[in-house]
């Protein structure tokens, strides 16, 4: 794997994850305690032997550049190879954000050309939660001798209204692509792309020069779609847990699924570690009043309070006879004696003073702003 | 390049043969302690936070675990360019080479790393104790004091302080007279074993102690006693806040327990005093629908299914249903198994205990064994050993490491017991 460049696009918009998107792109959305969203796809490029991974930013990428630093925790400060994060940029043939992802792909085309690895892996979306050894695609992807594998997933565990949302693709007997609608009104199957592609790098530049240059930007609609009759577009199927945060729902559903032991099995157990920034906290503490049920609990926290089916991010406080349900509390989060806090997302250092008391629905948190006091 | 004033040379080959099996293949700063860290990461940190970025580490006893631990200092930010960390460990000179005969001889042996930074001052550490302590307010004590020496002194109960090398100082600290565990003490002032040395004077007394045949080349039986007699500049700077030699069961044990309470006795919630360590890259701990966890620490990657109550559990560990432990120090990666019951025991890393196995219970009677070490009603359990399922397992018992079923005889380990590995002492 060695011989292939990961390259991650995380730009995409937001707007589905309301506030908890105005302060950082959704690769950088907080989950499992102490996670970050790309910190998933990222550390999956490492685990199967990528050592060059480019990270092509837009939105808000800030908290995403803070969180990813020197690509030290992925073990990807190398002298040579490692981590490379390319934001927007303004030259004299470019002076706009990027305008899609073949855009954004194409302005970073000297860090495609300069690198020596013969392949390349485009994962789409740093927001998408899942495990997998990229190197049995690979393989299927030579074995085929396709021009483009991708990665698809039977959708069976998505509520039909959620397949609108995804790339649709229809295969043949072989795993060769017939079809691909982008965000179908009606989806002929719920076969669905998770938004990683496999080719030669010769052959992606080419297609970002061709695409460019016909004033087209986006890869999926301009360029996959497109070549799916001219190209061997293959499909490798992925069997694993698979979620994408990109709505509100999302977002607080994935939280709640790592409750689940044989997913948390799945993404934290097998097949490598997860990595993520260090944060140098201490231990957990537990005091004698705290009651703590099916939930995840990050480093950092001190628990006085009652605490079920949650997910408490580092550093959070529940003080004594505070109340924390289905909610998820990022970092830093202090809940004051006697709140209540029922089917809510709080951003992260929020504080819920003595007594206060939050409940949401059970499929629509709330939601409360960072550094928001309630 | 920027000359250093100051750097730390921390002594971490001491083995803390007290501490039984928990340091049979490991030295004692390399001993876990607090959920996460090992014995050694509470000097590192102080020095780091103290602004002292060049440290060498000096180790003798079983070095594996602890130059793993260590690296090339990453955790404490010491991996620099200029200065940074250095493992010390004794080596061949000409045709001889010789280990470290004692405290003040392993620093002789590495005058040369000194000599080559020469820096003004050099603070001396050990790395067996638990503390928090800024070093650059004591550097500045022994520059206003004009000092030669300066020895950090904590004030311990009178009646223990025969157990400690004492300072007899005056009002404003000038020491008179050291006394190593004496009899009858005269003061409560005892040496935490953190000096501040003016290097040009140390470097002296280290050539000359090393001629001495006699001496057994150790800071406080040779080196301080000489330099009081010679009527150097010699300063106690008193430390005022938590510190512990965690050198026996015991007082590892408690010290453990001192994190654990609403208000810990010992904070490592500081957010301007960090105590740094490697990261050991697991998942946020998660607590089943039947758990529970009461005044414990709770580190990550655990899996709690049981109940856990007054504890201290380290990264990775797994506690099954119906589990009950208690009063317990349960290290990394380790396993119990539903059911079983663990009262005031250590376990050290990666042990498992079979299902429905108790440990802990019964008379208290000291070790047949090691009377001297295992004697205050805590069992203990070396690295990888295996409780069977259904053992019962008394107090202050011994567990070797790397046990398996085989090595119990019976499934009924009674109170003083001791269970080796293949049967065999050693």
């Amino acid at each position: 794997m060695n011989n292939i460049l990961g390259i991650i696009l995380t730009g995409g918009n937001s707007n589905n994850l309301g506030e908890l998107s105005i302060n950082r792109s959704s690769a950088a959305m907080p989950i499992g305690g102490k996670y970050r969203a790309i910190d998933f796809v990222l550390s999956n490029m490492v685990n199967s032997g990528v050592v060059s991974v480019g990270v092509i930013t837009q939105y808000n990428f800030r908290s995403l550049m803070d969180h990813l630093g020197s690509g030290k925790e992925w073990d990807l400060d190398r002298r040579t190879k490692g981590l490379f994060i390319f934001p927007p940029f303004i030259s004299p043939e470019s002076n706009s954000w990027y305008r899609g992802s073949a855009d954004a792909l194409y302005n970073n085309l000297s860090f495609l050309r300069r690198s020596d690895e013969e392949y390349a892996i485009i994962a789409q979306g740093g927001n998408c939660i899942y495990k997998m050894d990229y190197t049995d695609m690979f393989d299927f992807h030579m074995q085929k001798d396709a021009d483009i594998t991708i990665v698809y997933r039977e959708m069976t565990d998505f509520e039909p209204d959620d397949l609108k949302r995804l790339g649709i693709i229809q295969k043949d007997s072989d795993e060769r692509l017939t079809d691909f609608q982008e965000k179908p009104l009606h989806p002929l199957s719920n076969n669905a792309s998770i938004g990683i592609y496999i080719m030669k790098k010769s052959l992606l530049i080419s297609l970002l020069e061709e695409c460019v240059a016909h004033g087209d930007y986006d890869f999926v609609k301009d360029i996959l779609i497109k070549k799916i009759n001219s190209l061997k577009v293959y499909g490798y199927k992925f069997n694993g847990y698979w979620r994408s945060m990109c709505s509100v729902q999302l977002y607080y559903r994935t939280n709640m699924e790592l409750l689940n032991p044989e997913i948390r099995e799945e993404l934290f157990k097998t097949g490598g570690k997860i990595f993520t920034k260090v944060k140098d906290e201490t231990p957990a503490k537990y005091n004698y009043e705290a009651e703590v049920t099916n939930s995840i609990v990050g480093d950092g926290c001190i628990i006085e309070g009652i605490v079920q089916n949650s997910i408490l991010f580092r550093g959070v406080t529940v003080n004594k006879g505070a109340v924390v349900k289905n909610s998820i509390i990022m970092q830093g989060s202090i809940i004051e004696d006697n709140a209540i806090l029922v089917n809510t997302i709080l951003d992260k250092n929020v504080q819920v003073t003595q007594g206060k008391s939050l409940k949401g629905e059970d499929n629509w948190p709330i939601i409360v702003g960072r550094k928001a006091i309630v | 390049m920027k000359k250093h004033e100051v750097i730390g040379l921390l002594l971490a080959g001491g083995q803390g043969s007290r501490l039984g099996v928990l340091t049979k293949e490991i030295a004692k700063p390399a001993v876990l302690y607090g959920g996460k860290y090992r014995i050694i990461d509470f000097s590192l940190s102080n020095c780091i936070n103290s602004g002292i970025h060049t440290v060498g580490v000096l180790t003798q006893y079983q070095p594996l675990k602890l130059n793993n631990h260590i690296g090339i200092g990453k955790p404490w930010d010491m991996d620099r360019l200029n200065g940074g960390l250095t493992i010390l460990a004794p080596y061949l000179k000409n045709e001889k080479g010789e280990w470290y005969k004692g405290t003040a001889n392993a620093v002789y042996q590495n005058i040369q790393y000194v000599d080559k930074i020469d820096p003004e001052y050099v603070v001396i550490l050990s790395g067996d104790h638990i503390y928090k302590m800024n070093y650059s307010k004591m550097l500045a004590f022994h520059k206003e004091k004009k000092a030669d020496a300066t020895i950090s002194v904590i004030e311990v109960p009178i009646e223990e302080a025969s157990r400690y090398g004492i300072m007899n100082a005056t009002e404003e600290g000038s020491i008179y007279e050291f006394e190593e565990k004496p009899e009858k003490p005269k003061s409560n002032l005892a040496s935490m074993g953190v000096y501040i040395f003016s290097w040009k004077v140390l470097r002296e007394y280290l050539i000359r102690d090393n001629a001495y045949q006699d001496s057994n080349n150790d800071f406080g039986k040779n080196i301080i006693p000489r330099m009081l007699n010679d009527g150097l500049s010699m300063w106690a700077y008193r430390f005022e806040g938590y510190w512990r030699d965690v050198g026996t069961i015991q007082a590892y044990w408690e010290s453990n327990m001192d994190l654990i309470k609403r208000i810990p006795n010992f904070n490592l919630f500081d957010p301007g005093w960090r105590v740094y360590t490697p990261n050991p890259v697991q998942p946020a701990h998660y607590v089943g629908t039947n758990g529970s966890i009461k005044t414990s620490i709770v580190a990550e990657g655990c899996m709690v299914y049981g109940k856990v109550s007054n504890s201290v559990i380290f990264p990775g560990v797994y506690i099954g249903e119906n589990a009950v432990v208690e009063d317990s120090i349960i290290m990394s990666n380790s396993v119990v198994k539903k059911g079983s019951y663990i009262k005031k025991t250590i376990l050290d890393e990666k042990v498992v205990v079979g299902e429905n196995a108790k440990i802990g219970i019964g008379q208290e009677v000291p070790n047949e064994y090691r009377p001297a070490i295992y004697n205050s009603g805590i069992t203990v359990v070396g690295e990888y050993a295996n409780i069977p399922a259904y053992a019962v397992i008394g107090k202050n018992v011994m567990i070797d490491m790397q046990v398996t079923e085989a090595d119990f005889v019976t499934l009924e380990v009674e109170s003083g017991k001791s269970i080796f590995k293949g049967g065999v002492e050693g």
